[in-house]
C-alpha cells in the first residue's frame, strides 16, 4: 500500500516542497488531499534526496503546512485515452469538464511524449485547402505542418483561425477521418466560447476534443495542457489514422506561466525573464506535429500566439519562428483598413510550401506567381515609402502602377468575407488577374514560359 | 575496478551525486537502472554534477552512476558515410528498428555496424615501422569513398603481424603493432576518440584553393577556402537552411558531415530523402554517398545538442586525415549556444551578457580552430571548412553569438530580412557581408578561372555599392531627377541583381553554376554597361536603351544558358554589339 505523506515543508506560489519522501521519482505525480475533500495533482520538479519540489497543477490555495495527505502516484502525468474523447470537453489536465463521467481508457499515455526519430518521419507533401486566398496561394498550409498565426490583442486571429478551421478540415471533400484538438491555455472565457459556439454552429463538435484553461485557471495547469493536447492528437493521428488539427492558443500565456514558475522556483533567468530552457520547451511541443510513415494519420498544428506589444523579435514570437515551419503574421494597420484576414503577406512565410504545391498538386505555376506577387507587394512598399515622401502626384508612372496594384492586391486578394470560401483556382486567377495591373518586363521572378501562357507578349 | 555513485538531486538534464566519487572531468557515466549517457561536468569535494544526453523523467535519488573510464567518445570507422547519427553518436535508423518511431531512453546500440564485413585491402607489411596517422588498410565504405583505417595517433612501433587482404567486421584485428616497450596493439578498421578533444595533425596550411559552391554570390563576391570557417547570420525565415542545404548539395568537397543542431526535425527527413535522390554533378554519385548526417532536432535532450556539434567535427577531422576535404554545415550554432545557456542556467552559474555563460566565447573559438587545411600526420593533405548558420534573436546582429562568431570566422554571410521578405534569394546581403579569403585566394581565381575574375568582381560590387548610395537619394526625391549616368548605374545594377546575385534553387540550370559561367556573366553584364555608358554619352536618354529589351534579355541568361551549353555565352556579347549599332544608328 502506498505510503501517505502529512503536511507539508514549504508552500511558495505554485510550489511546495515535501521532505522524508521515499522512492520518489524525478517528473513523478503526486496526489495531495487537502482537508481530507479536495484532491490535487502535482509534479515533482526538483528532487534532492528526500527533499521534493512539487508543482500543483490547481494551486496551492487552501492549502496549509498540516492539512494535507500527499501520495506518490508511481508514474509520471498520463492521460486516458479512448476514442470516446471526442466531442468532451476537459480541463487543462484532462478532467472532464462537461459534466459526463470520466472516460474508460482505452490507453494510459505519459503526455511527455518521445522525439519523433527524424528518420521516422515523412516528409509533409499534401497540401489543405484553407479556402482562404493569402493562406493558399501565398503560405499554403500542408498537411503535417506547424504554422502558428502570430498575432496581437484585438486582432482578429480566432475568426482566423476558426474560418481555418470549418473550411479546412470539414469539407465534404474528404472521406478520410478528420478531427480537431483544441486547446485553450488562459485565453479568455469568450474565447473559448466563441470557439465552441463555432464547432456546434459547424456541426463538428462531435470530432472536436477540447481541453480548457481559462484566464481564471490555475497557471501551473496551463504548462501541461498542450502537452495533453498533443497526446490525444498523436493518440488519434497514429493509433486511431485520423487526420488532426491542433489549435493552440494561447501560447503567450504558456511562456508566461512558465517564467511565473520558473521564477518562483528561483531560476536563473535569460532573456526578458524567461527560463533558458524556453526555446526547448516551445519545440518539445511544436515538434510534435509531422507524420509518422507507415502510418496514416496526422498531426499539423495552428498555434496562436499574440505578440506583446506587436513586436515579432519579442523572444515568444522569434523563438516560435526558429521551431515553426513559417508563420502567419497578422497586421495592425491591416485590420485598421478594415481588410480581413488582416495577413501581412511579406513576413508570413510556409517553409513546407514550395514542395506540397506546383505541377500534380495545385497548378504549375503557383510558385512562380506566389514568388511575383511577394516580390510586387514588396515593391508596393518602396513606392508608398516615396509617396509619402514627395507626394503620390509626382511618382513615376510606373509608381504609381505599383500604387494601385498594392490597393487591389489588399482589397482583392488579401480581403475576403469571413464566410467566402475560395477555391485555389480561383485564387490563383485572382493572382494572374492583379498582376496585369503591372507592365510586363515588371514581372522578373517568372519563367518565361509560364509568363507567355498566361500573361501573353500582346496583351502587355 | 569501475568507480560508482549514487544520485543525490535531480534538476532536469543535470543530477547531483553526492561525496567525492573519484569521477574525472567529461568522463563519460551511465546512470541510474536504464543506464542513462551522462558526462562528468562539474567536481567538487562533496558534490559531482553530471549531464545527462537523455530525457531524465522518472530518475529517482539512490540509483547508481557508473563510471565507463573514457570520456565522451565517437567511435571512428567504414559506416560513417551515408549513416544518420544523433548528437552522441548513435545510428537513427537502427535505433528505429528497435524502438519503433519514437526514440526512447537507454538505449544501447552500436555507432556502426559490427557485423557487417566489409572487403579489405591491407597496405602496409611485417617488419615495417608505422606511426599514428599511418594508412595501414582501405576499404570502399560507398561508391563516393575509399576509407583509409589508420594507425590512431598515439601509437607508434613495428608491424608484426599483417592479416591477409578479404572481408572482415569492425571487430576484427588486421594489424598488430609492438612499440618500443614491446607492448602490442591490435589495430583494426575502428578506432575511438574523444569528441572534446582536436585530432593531431602535423602542419597547418595557409588558405589557398576555395570551396567551390556554384553560388554566385558565393564564389565571386564572398568566397569561401577550402579549410576556412564561415558563418551565415539571418534571422527566421531568410534562409539559412535553405543556403546550407545547398552548399552542401553542390560544394566541391569530398565529404559532407551534415550537423542538424536543435533543428527541425522535418528539414532533417528532407534532407535524407533529397540526397538520396539527388546526384553529384562531378561524381555521378548519389550525394548521400558523401554526406553524413548528425540529426538532434529541437526536441531530443538538451545535452546531447550541445554534444552534436562536437560529435561532427571530430567525424570531419578523422575523415580528413585520410587526406579528404570535409566541409561542416552547423545548423544551428545558436542552439548550441543555447544548450550551453540553459545547462548554465540549471548549474545555477553567474550569467554575462543576455544569461549566455561568460565561457561562450572561448566555446565557439576552440570550435571554429578545428578548421583548417592541414598536413595530417600521415602527409597527406585535408581540410575541415565549417560553415555555421547563427539566429540571431530578432534578428538582431549585436546579440552575443553572432558579434562572438564574427570574432573567430573569416567569412560572414549577412542574410537579410527585406530581401528575403521580397523572395530574393539568397538573400545575402552584398553589402554587409565580407570575405577575408579574397586576398588569399586571389591568385588561385586567376591562375584557374581568368585573368581578370577579380577586377570583374571588383567592379560588380562597386556598381552594387554606388546603387545603394543612389537608392538613398532616390528614397528622397524620387528616380526621375536622376541624371541619365546614374539611372543607367541603377540599370545595370537590376541587372545584376535578378540575373546574377539572386539564384533559383529550383531551376535546374541555376542551383549550380560553374566558375566559368559565373565570370563570362559578369563579363557580359559589364560589357553592356560599357557599351550603354557610350550611348548615355551621346546624350541618349534612358529609355531608348529600355526599349530594346536588352536588359532583360542580359538578366534571363541564368535560366536561357544550361550549364553544358556554355559556348551560347559568346552569342551574347555579339547581341550587345548589335544593340549597340542599332540605337545609333536609329538616333545618332
Amino acid at each position: 500500500m502506498a505510503i501517505e505523506y502529512l503536511g507539508l515543508d514549504e508552500i511558495n506560489g505554485p510550489l511546495v516542497v515535501l521532505d522524508g519522501v521515499q522512492n520518489a521519482s524525478f517528473e513523478e505525480i503526486i496526489e495531495i488531499t487537502v482537508d481530507n475533500k479536495e484532491k490535487k495533482l502535482g509534479r515533482i520538479v526538483e528532487l534532492y534526496n528526500e527533499k521534493a519540489v512539487v508543482q500543483v497543477f490547481e494551486g496551492t490555495e487552501n492549502m496549509s503546512l498540516n492539512n494535507t495527505k500527499s501520495r506518490l502516484t508511481g508514474h509520471p502525468m498520463e492521460l486516458d485515452l479512448s476514442p470516446e474523447i471526442l466531442g468532451r470537453v476537459f480541463n487543462g489536465i484532462g478532467q472532464p469538464l462537461d459534466g459526463l463521467s470520466p472516460i474508460v481508457p482505452e490507453q494510459r499515455v505519459n503526455v511527455n511524449g518521445k522525439p519523433l526519430n527524424p528518420v521516422s518521419r515523412e516528409y509533409p507533401r499534401n497540401y489543405i485547402h484553407t479556402g482562404i486566398s493569402a493562406i493558399d496561394g501565398l503560405t499554403t498550409l500542408i498537411r503535417g505542418q506547424k504554422l502558428p498565426i502570430f498575432s496581437g490583442n484585438g486582432l482578429p486571429h480566432d475568426q482566423l483561425a476558426a474560418q481555418i478551421v470549418k473550411q479546412a478540415s470539414l469539407g465534404d471533400h474528404s472521406d478520410e477521418d478528420f478531427a480537431i484538438v483544441f486547446a485553450a491555455m488562459g485565453v479568455k472565457y469568450d474565447v473559448a466560447d466563441f470557439f465552441k459556439r463555432t464547432f456546434e454552429e459547424s456541426g463538428a463538435m462531435d470530432h472536436v476534443v477540447m481541453y480548457l484553461n481559462l484566464a481564471n485557471d490555475p497557471v501551473v495547469e496551463r504548462l501541461i495542457t498542450p502537452k495533453v493536447a498533443l497526446t490525444a492528437a498523436e493518440y488519434l493521428a497514429f493509433e486511431k489514422g485520423m487526420h488532426i488539427l491542433v489549435i493552440l492558443t494561447d501560447m503567450t500565456s504558456f511562456a508566461e506561466a512558465m517564467r511565473e514558475v520558473s521564477s518562483s522556483k528561483g531560476e536563473i533567468p535569460s532573456r526578458k525573464g524567461y527560463p533558458g530552457y524556453l526555446y526547448s520547451e516551445l519545440a518539445t511541443i511544436y515538434e510534435r506535429a509531422g507524420i509518422v510513415s507507415g502510418k496514416n494519420g496526422s498531426v499539423t498544428q495552428i498555434p496562436i500566439l499574440s505578440m506583446p506589444n506587436d513586436d515579432i523579435t519579442h523572444p515568444i514570437p522569434d523563438l516560435t519562428g526558429y521551431i515553426t515551419e513559417g508563420q502567419i503574421v497578422l497586421e495592425r494597420s491591416l485590420h485598421q483598413k478594415a481588410v480581413y484576414p488582416p495577413i501581412n503577406v511579406l513576413p508570413s512565410l510556409s517553409r513546407l510550401m514550395k514542395d506540397g504545391i506546383g505541377k500534380g498538386f495545385t497548378r504549375e505555376d503557383h510558385q512562380d506567381l506566389a514568388n511575383q506577387l511577394f516580390s510586387s507587394y514588396a515593391k508596393v512598399g518602396e513606392a508608398r515609402a516615396l509617396a509619402s515622401v514627395i507626394g503620390e502626384d509626382e511618382l513615376s508612372p510606373i509608381d504609381k502602377k505599383y500604387l494601385s496594384f498594392g490597393e487591389a492586391f489588399e482589397k482583392e486578394f488579401i480581403c475576403q468575407s469571413v464566410i467566402e470560401n475560395r477555391s485555389m483556382m480561383q485564387t490563383l486567377d485572382l493572382g494572374w488577374k492583379l498582376l496585369h495591373i503591372l507592365p510586363r518586363e515588371e514581372l522578373d521572378r517568372i519563367d518565361t514560359k509560364i509568363l507567355d501562357q498566361y500573361y501573353p507578349k500582346n496583351e502587355a | 575496478m569501475l568507480k560508482k555513485g549514487i544520485i543525490y538531486g535531480i534538476n532536469g538534464p543535470v543530477i547531483y551525486l553526492k561525496g567525492n566519487t573519484g569521477f574525472k572531468m567529461s568522463e563519460m557515466v551511465l546512470v541510474g537502472e536504464e543506464k542513462l549517457v551522462g558526462e562528468v561536468i562539474a567536481l567538487t569535494k562533496d558534490t559531482t554534477t553530471i549531464q545527462v544526453f537523455e530525457e531524465t523523467t522518472g530518475l529517482k535519488p539512490g540509483e547508481e552512476v557508473v563510471a565507463t573510464g573514457d570520456a565522451i567518445c565517437v567511435t571512428l570507422g567504414p559506416g560513417i558515410i551515408s549513416n544518420i547519427f544523433d548528437g552522441i553518436e548513435r545510428p537513427l535508423d537502427r535505433i528505429k528498428d528497435s524502438q519503433g518511431a519514437f526514440i526512447s531512453r537507454g538505449i544501447s546500440v552500436d555507432s556502426l555496424d559490427m557485423e557487417k564485413k566489409w572487403d579489405v585491402t591491407l597496405k602496409v607489411k611485417e617488419g615495417e615501422l608505422v606511426e599514428g596517422g599511418t594508412i595501414i588498410a582501405t576499404t570502399v565504405e560507398t561508391t563516393a569513398i575509399v576509407h583509409k583505417s589508420m594507425v590512431p595517433p598515439n601509437i607508434s612501433g613495428t608491424v608484426t603481424f599483417v592479416a591477409p587482404n578479404g572481408e572482415y567486421t569492425l571487430k576484427d584485428t588486421l594489424v598488430i603493432v609492438t612499440d618500443t616497450a614491446g607492448v602490442e596493439h591490435p589495430i583494426g578498421l575502428m578506432q575511438k576518440w574523444p569528441i572534446r578533444v582536436p585530432r593531431p595533425t602535423k602542419n597547418r596550411y595557409p588558405a589557398s584553393m576555395p570551396l567551390i559552391t556554384g553560388q554566385r554570390i558565393l564564389d565571386t563576391l564572398f568566397p569561401i577556402a577550402k579549410g576556412g570557417t564561415a558563418s551565415i547570420p539571418g534571422g527566421f525565415g531568410t534562409g539559412k537552411t535553405m543556403t546550407q542545404h545547398q552548399l552542401a548539395k553542390w560544394c566541391d568537397a569530398d565529404i559532407i558531415v551534415y550537423i542538424g543542431c536543435g533543428e527541425r526535425g522535418n528539414e532533417m527527413t528532407q534532407v535524407l530523402e533529397d540526397f538520396s535522390k539527388l546526384v553529384d554533378p562531378k561524381s555521378g554519385n548519389p550525394l548521400m554517398a558523401r554526406t553524413t548526417l548528425i540529426a538532434n532536432t529541437s526536441n531530443m535532450p538538451v545535452a546531447a545538442r550541445e554534444a552534436s556539434i562536437y560529435t561532427g567535427i571530430t567525424l570531419a577531422e578523422y575523415y580528413r586525415d585520410m587526406g579528404y576535404h570535409v566541409a561542416i554545415m552547423a545548423d544551428s550554432t545558436s542552439r548550441w549556444a543555447e544548450a550551453l545557456r540553459e545547462l548554465s542556467g540549471r548549474l545555477e552559474e553567474m550569467p554575462a551578457e543576455e544569461g549566455f555563460p561568460a565561457y561562450l566565447a572561448s566555446r565557439l573559438s576552440k570550435f571554429y580552430e578545428r578548421a583548417g587545411y592541414m598536413e595530417n600526420l600521415n602527409h597527406t593533405k585535408g581540410s575541415v571548412s565549417i560553415i555555421g548558420a547563427v539566429s540571431p534573436q530578432g534578428g538582431d546582429f549585436s546579440e552575443p553569438v553572432t558579434q562572438n562568431t564574427k570574432r573567430f570566422v573569416r567569412c560572414f554571410w549577412a542574410l537579410d530580412k527585406a530581401l528575403a521578405y521580397a523572395r530574393h534569394f539568397p538573400a545575402i546581403n552584398w553589402l554587409t557581408s565580407y570575405s577575408e579569403y579574397l586576398t588569399d585566394l586571389a591568385p588561385w581565381y586567376r591562375e584557374n578561372v581568368g585573368e581578370n575574375f577579380i577586377t570583374c568582381r571588383n567592379q560588380i560590387l562597386a556598381l552594387l555599392n554606388e546603387e545603394s548610395k543612389l537608392n538613398e537619394i532616390v528614397k528622397l526625391i524620387g528616380s526621375d531627377v536622376l541624371p541619365d549616368d546614374q539611372k543607367l548605374v541603377l540599370e545595370i545594377s537590376k541587372v545584376i541583381r535578378l540575373g546574377f546575385v539572386q539564384q533559383n534553387a529550383y531551376h535546374p540550370s541555376d542551383t549550380y553554376v560553374p566558375l566559368e559561367k559565373q565570370l563570362k556573366m559578369m563579363q557580359i553584364i559589364l560589357y553592356l554597361y560599357t557599351k550603354c555608358k557610350e550611348l548615355i554619352s551621346y546624350n541618349l536618354p534612358i529609355s531608348t536603351l529600355r526599349e530594346q529589351g536588352i536588359f532583360e534579355k542580359i538578366t534571363s541568361i541564368k535560366y536561357d544558358v544550361p550549364n553544358d551549353q556554355l559556348q551560347l555565352l559568346d552569342g551574347y556579347l555579339e547581341q550587345i554589339d548589335e544593340f549597340y549599332t542599332t540605337v545609333k544608328n536609329q538616333y545618332i
